[in-house]
């Protein structure tokens, strides 16, 4: 029984476990200039993320609750972390190329200015394998996105 | 001793479905999900390919041999699925396309076309959302008063709310499920019809879940409708049943138009034809119809006391494993239940569970299974779900038990 789950740890990779059991940046921003909540309703995936962003636009601070998988909640608190000091346009980038990573494993517009920052999100990649659960990793991208364009609802079913 | 109930010949009933020999993951296929949609017997795949290779043609329509032959192994399949239900009468059985169709038929053609504005529907917070959806649009349109009876911590309807809510006669439906699809509660049936009739209320129950796995008898339950489906019972998509007594399917409005629901039409107005076709309007799911005759066929061969009992002792068995694992939480201990467990896990969410089964080849619903006000009743975000099925072995409850306890410590 000792191998039941096989090669489960590519997935689970010890980073995500880690953000999953204790998410980063997980509470309410009182002083939010954005905010949206996202949803995914057959999973009960839930969040709510807050932005703090400066007079330029850059994001100054990022938080979020919510209840979700272990998948989505360590993407939302990886989130959290990346996206602040970015600019929306940055910001939007890194959520295009993050979806092509959740996707298809790999990512090709992973380079230049976000280079770093997208590292930090690649142990996130394996969830490719598994098409169910993409979702649950692109629910926080779909909710920032949601909170920039100034709409106050995302679903990534 | 009154064990008269032979015991199934496991391995005989395993290789009678073909996709239980299939590896998922390089694992034995471990199927736990026969509550959303059960595997298919030979029998059923047989019977299908045959009908489509040998006599097949458009029902009740064409004077030639071949539409003869396919109208009469049709209307053979409502003759069965009357016996199966012990029906009085088969023109009191509808085919649908699923329980869900069937549901909103009576939704439409009686709470709508018979239930006057201000009645009352009664249905309960176990309820999928297939019992409930079709009532708010009936609500919505029709003025009808949608109460909701409250279930018991232990996940059993609360009998005295059931009587509160009948109480001041306005009610003119009960519309409740024989088998909760997440809690794997049986609902007393019987008694509920009781009560219903007395409080001058017709009753509904939603057997999707219990027709599976217990003999159901229409008659004895004093049944108004009974809906389920045959993807469920081993049979096809695209085919369920509505039964509902003749006196009733005699007074509601049609639900659909068209073909085959009429015995005249001039642009003035239709005549609508006889039971049950009133209710069958369009080409039926013909094939679908041979495929849950043979469905029927099948488990009644096993018998159908034979299934409950081997349904029971798995869950002696997974009552005897499940709820005492570590930090899991058992949805719902009612004293009658099948082959259904909900539960979540302290250390890891529904999905992350199912993921982790899943490489261990194990089949389980995740997320919150069409039932959402079941879950914020209890309190969980969302569940994973195994329902077992005639071919599920003691094995396969051990394997999922042992994989828990590996998945909690994985997550922690």
């Amino acid at each position: 029984m000792t191998d039941l789950f096989g090669d489960l740890r590519d997935l689970y990779q010890e980073v995500i476990l880690d953000h999953g059991r204790k998410p980063r940046n997980f509470r309410r921003l009182d002083d939010a200039t954005l905010t949206a909540r996202g949803d995914n309703p057959m999973c009960g995936d839930r969040m709510e993320l807050f932005l703090k962003t400066a007079p330029d636009g850059h994001i100054e601070d990022a938080a979020f609750q919510g209840r979700g998988c272990a998948i989505s909640m360590a993407s939302a608190s990886l989130m959290t972390e990346t996206v602040k000091g970015k600019t929306p346009a940055q910001a939007k980038q890194m959520g295009e190329a993050f979806r092509e990573l959740a996707m298809t494993g790999t990512c090709p517009h992973c380079g230049g200015d976000i280079a770093d920052d997208m590292e930090r999100l690649t142990p996130l990649s394996g969830v490719h394998e598994f098409p169910s659960r993409v979702k649950c990793a692109t629910l926080a991208w779909h909710t920032l996105n949601a909170a920039l364009d100034g709409a106050k609802e995302a679903s990534s079913e | 001793m009154d064990g008269h109930i032979p015991a199934l010949d496991l391995r005989r009933i395993r290789d009678d479905f073909p996709i239980l020999s299939e590896r998922v993951r390089g694992k034995p296929f471990t199927f736990l999900d026969s509550g959303a949609s059960a595997q298919k017997p030979r029998a059923v795949i047989g019977a299908m390919v045959r009908m489509m290779e040998t006599a097949y043609a458009n029902v009740h329509r064409g004077a030639y041999h071949m539409s003869e032959v396919a109208t009469e192994a049709y209307e053979a399949a409502r003759g069965a699925v009357a016996r199966f239900l012990n029906a009085g009468d088969v023109r009191e059985i509808v085919f649908t396309k699923s329980s869900t169709e069937a549901i909103n038929l009576v939704a439409h053609s009686y709470g709508r076309g018979v239930l006057k504005p201000g009645q009352a529907v009664v249905i309960s917070e176990m309820e999928h959302h297939a019992n409930i959806v079709p009532w708010q649009m009936a609500r919505d349109a029709h003025g009808i008063e949608l109460r909701v009876c409250r279930i018991t911590d232990a996940g059993e309807l609360d009998m005295d709310d059931l009587a509160a809510k009948l109480a001041d006669g306005r009610v003119g439906l009960v519309a409740v499920t024989h088998m909760s699809n997440v809690l794997g509660t049986v609902t007393p049936a019987e008694r509920i019809a009781r009560m219903a009739h007395e409080a001058g209320a017709k009753v509904l129950f939603d057997g999707s879940q219990a027709a599976v796995h217990r003999r159901v008898d229409v008659q004895a339950l004093d049944a108004d409708f009974y809906v389920f489906t045959g993807h469920k019972l081993y049979g096809p998509t695209g085919i369920g049943v509505l039964y509902a007594k003749a006196a009733l399917l005699e007074a509601m409005p049609p639900f659909l138009g068209g073909g085959d629901m009429i015995s005249e039409v001039t642009f003035e107005k239709s005549i609508w034809a006889p039971i049950p076709a009133k209710f069958e309007a369009g080409t039926p799911p013909i094939v679908e119809a041979i495929g849950l005759h043979a469905a029927i066929d099948y488990v009644q061969s096993i018998g159908m006391a034979a299934i409950e009992a081997h349904e029971r002792a798995l869950v002696d068995r997974a009552m005897a494993t499940l709820p005492h694992i570590e930090g899991l939480t058992l949805l719902g201990r009612a004293q009658d239940r099948g082959g259904v467990f909900a539960f979540a896990l302290d250390t890891a969410h529904a999905h992350d569970i199912a993921t982790l089964l899943d490489r261990a080849g194990i089949a389980v619903r995740s997320g919150r299974h069409c039932a959402e006000p079941l879950h914020e009743r209890f309190g969980v975000e969302s569940t994973c779900r195994a329902s077992f099925g005639l071919y599920t072995t003691p094995e396969e409850v051990d394997l999922l038990a042992e994989a828990l306890r590996q998945a909690r410590e994985f997550f922690r």
